[in-house]
């Protein structure tokens, strides 16, 4: 055969091979990001069932912080509710929750006897570690989202990516409000 | 070598431990070059000779990788635990395990009142935790994330396989050296007045190659030490990577440190496992080459790089360092 031609074929060859793994990856990369997201739905759904315990647990205690706790169980129906509403209105009601549950945090460190108490010990720590999950959750997808976003950037993926129709992923933006901390109100009714 | 965000230490730090372990690999090419060309005067002799030294080497090794594990938990004392036992811990362990998005590792706890960690496993799937008493007593929850976050990236950074494929090599340095030594001092003498041709240029050979010969094992040995601290700057900087929260980990370095309770079930064979040197008295030298871990001192003004905060100061160290 003509060596040239073998060259020629040779390099196509090898293009071709390139182009089926940069496709590959990005897909991957692609796929990486909806398991994250899926995570995140996970760690939000385990919060809505732990809540009712927690506010039951801590009621008997807490004579005249009502409001506090109303406060929790009306965003937690509101949250399980946005379930089906969408992504946007799903995030608002979640940020409205941890906020609530923020407050409720607060209030309980004035409260002795709550402190001590085993069973609200334990539940606040299955908050807590919840709350962390969550925003782990979501940090994990934003690492995901940002490995696939410089991929789909950077030579020589761009080009496979602007072929194939890839396109830039958005972060998960931290809730309005969560650099602002909360402040209690103690005072009665 | 470190800058300012947690993502410039890491590629520093594996950038530096992968240059070292590819001098660790020509240094076992060079004498196993050098020896080959001397006693046969053929170089392939060498290159058959590396060889069998690596696999020598890599039987314990592989023993290791699969059964490594094991031997170090039953021999540190390790007790497994669970959500019933030890629910804070495996949930700060399941905390860092999302961030880092591996499997779940299986989490022990060894009753020692010195505060230490370890983590051990051939990969993600196939992993292990273990903190000690101490270290639950003495920590609050930030600093734990920031050592489980440290444990957990030596098991993302496929670290033990790291330094598991670097203590083969200089295993089989070790081996090819001692091997060589040993044939030349006690029966290879002879061999010089039956060699046929290479002459005066395989003398030479011969003479370069009992130098690499002593100094080789040592020299890789001092790479492998390197290498180690390299990996633990990377695991300090990953766990900032997981938690986004470099002062919990600072907090637990300093608490570490100041702590005078010794590890009883350490040794030197365990040491270099564990998150900060166990052995006092090597933790108080470590500074230098000689030593697994960074010192102290240095992981913390690693991590105010990270948050912009000034470097110890030399009576803050001092009163760190506190170590007789």
């Amino acid at each position: 055969m003509d060596p040239t031609l073998i060259i020629i074929l040779a390099v196509v060859v090898v293009l071709v091979v390139v182009v089926i793994a940069i496709y590959n990856g990005l897909i991957q990369k692609r796929l990486r990001i909806d398991e994250a997201f899926a995570q995140i739905e996970v760690q939000l759904k385990r919060r809505h069932d732990l809540i009712p315990n927690l506010v039951n647990a801590v009621k008997g205690y807490m004579g005249f912080e009502q409001k506090v706790l109303t406060d929790v169980t009306n965003a937690r129906a509101a949250a399980v509710a946005a379930g089906s509403q969408g992504p946007a209105q799903q995030a608002a009601a979640e940020n409205m929750l941890t906020s609530t549950l923020r407050s409720l945090f607060a209030v309980v460190e004035n409260y002795p006897e709550l402190k001590a108490n085993e069973n609200v010990l334990s539940l606040q720590e299955q908050l807590t570690t919840t709350e962390n999950q969550i925003s782990f959750s979501r940090q994990h997808y934003n690492a995901t989202v940002l490995d696939y976003n410089t991929n789909i950037a950077t030579v020589p993926s761009v080009l496979i990516a602007g072929m194939f129709g890839f396109t830039k992923r958005e972060f998960f933006d931290a809730e309005p409000g969560a650099e602002v901390t909360p402040t209690v109100d103690l005072s009665l009714g | 070598m470190a800058s300012g965000s947690f993502y410039g230490q890491i590629s520093a730090n594996k950038r530096n431990s992968l240059l070292m372990a590819g001098l660790v690999v020509i240094v076992l090419g060079l004498l196993g070059f050098a020896i080959g060309y001397a006693v046969v005067g053929d170089p392939a002799g060498g290159v058959v000779a590396t060889v069998l030294a690596l696999g020598l080497g890599s039987l314990s090794g592989v023993a290791s990788f699969f059964g490594g594990d094991k031997l170090v938990l039953t021999v540190s004392g390790a007790r497994p635990v669970d959500e019933s036992s030890a629910p804070q811990l495996m949930n700060v362990v399941r905390e860092m395990a999302i961030s880092a998005n591996v499997p779940m590792p299986a989490v022990y706890i060894i009753d020692d009142s010195a505060p230490n960690a370890f983590a051990t496993g051939r990969d993600p799937a196939h992993a292990s935790i273990a903190v000690t008493t101490g270290l639950l007593e003495k920590l609050d929850r930030e600093e734990l994330q920031g050592v489980i976050g440290h444990e957990l990236s030596h098991v993302r950074n496929f670290d033990i396989r790291f330094a598991l494929m670097v203590g083969v090599m200089v295993g089989a340095i070790a081996i090819l050296a001692d091997f060589f030594l040993r044939f030349t001092f006690w029966g290879g003498g002879r061999r010089s007045s039956n060699r046929e041709g290479g002459g005066g240029a395989q003398a030479i050979v011969f003479v370069i190659a009992i130098v690499l010969a002593i100094l080789a094992p040592i020299i890789s040995r001092f790479i492998q030490l390197a290498v180690n601290r390299q990996r633990e700057y990377l695991a300090d900087a990953s766990s900032v990577e997981l938690t986004r929260n470099p002062y919990g980990l600072e907090r637990a370095l300093a608490k570490i440190s100041g702590d005078a309770e010794v590890l009883e079930v350490a040794n030197r064979g365990t040491q270099h496992m564990y998150f900060t040197n166990p052995i006092k008295k090597f933790e108080a030298r470590s500074s230098g080459l000689m030593s697994t871990h960074p010192s102290i001192i240095d992981r913390i003004n690693r991590l105010r790089q990270l948050t912009g905060e000034a470097p110890l100061g030399s009576s803050e160290a001092a009163g760190l360092a506190g170590l007789e």
